[in-house]
């Protein structure tokens, strides 16, 4: 007797990178194969702060789920972390302690901002609100929303996977990110 | 609080500190009074101490700044547990020399409560042990909320005026 099922099971696999094929074996640039287990294994540093913090626990939960992209172990230790999500309301108060955050993460390290706040200010727009993470550290992927929603938050870390997979590996070497670095103040 | 116990409580303060006392009013049946400054310590210390008042929480500690008297106002709200009645107590400082003593020895909840109000008011408070910047950026030499400083952060480039309603000529003028 047939199992007869309604739903139609479409699963979808990942593209494989370009190369050289054969029996059980893929040959392709070092490069594509770490480009391919960077993305998949990113492990967020959550600094949340305000209300997008509450989101970002919503997406960690098991409804939307961000242990599906790799994310599954989260590190309050920048050391350990390749992905600062800033989540929430940085105050002038807290930009030197996020700034510290930021330098201490090891390369190769990515920075997703979360939320109209930490994009530009949100509707804080006030004396003690920094208008904006980019004014003290450099950003990869703006996430706008007040908050915004996990599938939302979930599109924003699905293009740093994006970023993540396609970058260069002798970016963070090159001259030009470090001028980019030098711009913020940072070695 | 009920008329009859606002004005038993008027009469206690009356008793010691008529003279102290420069106006009372009722604003939605809140009992507020406003004071002199000289001895505001030593009438909180007398309603912490005073049976038939014992207002022994202290319920906030702010100030308010009214440019156009060239006032800022410090206001007390004191609560009494034991039968639900609150007070206000207002004194009146004088925008260049607000000072004032601190109410730390009476209730330990005004030190951050001062702290903050010199944070924002600039409110000096003789006596505190450590009167610093509490909520904003130690580096900052200017007080916030009062009404000379505006809201916005002044570093933005990118705000058009005109789509928030206001007018840079108008505001020139």
């Amino acid at each position: 007797m047939e199992a007869v099922s309604n739903t139609k099971s479409v699963i979808t696999v990942g593209d494989k990178p370009e190369g050289y094929e054969g029996a059980g074996f893929l040959a392709t640039s070092l490069e594509k194969v770490v480009g391919l287990a960077r993305k998949n294994s990113i492990w967020p540093l959550p600094f949340a702060t305000s209300c997008c913090g509450i989101e970002f626990m919503a997406t960690m939960g098991a409804h939307y789920d961000l242990g599906r992209f790799g994310s599954e172990r989260l590190s309050f230790s920048p050391r350990q972390a390749d992905l600062l999500m800033v989540m929430g309301t940085i105050a002038k108060k807290m930009g030197p302690i996020l700034r510290q955050v930021y330098e201490q993460m090891a390369e190769p390290r990515w920075v997703l901002s979360v939320g109209a706040c930490a994009c530009s200010g949100g509707i804080f727009d006030t004396y003690s609100v920094l208008q904006g993470i980019d004014r003290i550290i450099p950003v990869d992927v703006y996430v706008p929303g007040c908050p915004p929603r996990p599938e939302q938050i979930i599109d924003g870390v699905m293009k740093i996977q994006h970023l993540v997979e396609t970058e260069s590996l002798r970016r963070r070497d090159s001259e030009e990110y470090k001028v980019m670095l030098n711009k913020y103040g940072i070695e | 609080m009920e008329v009859p116990e606002q004005e038993k409580l008027v009469n206690t303060l009356k008793e010691k500190y008529e003279d102290e006392i420069l106006h009372i009013e009722t604003p939605y049946n809140f009992l507020t009074i406003v004071l002199r400054k000289e001895k505001i310590i030593e009438i909180i210390k007398f309603l912490y101490d005073h049976p038939d008042t014992k207002f022994q929480y202290l319920t906030s500690l702010a100030a308010v700044h009214y440019p156009d008297l060239k006032q800022i106002v410090v206001v007390y709200q004191l609560h009494n547990l034991v039968n639900n009645h609150r007070v206000r107590l207002k004194i009146s400082l004088s925008e260049e020399n607000a000072v004032t003593q601190t109410l730390t020895p009476v209730f330990a909840a005004a030190n951050w409560m001062e702290r903050e109000t010199y944070d924002f008011y600039g409110v000096i408070f003789e006596g505190h042990p450590n009167l610093q910047r509490i909520l904003n950026v130690e580096e900052m030499t200017i007080f916030p909320m009062r009404k000379e400083y505006p809201l916005e952060d002044q570093t933005r480039e990118d705000k058009n005026d005109s789509m928030f309603g206001r007018n840079l000529e108008q505001n020139a003028k």
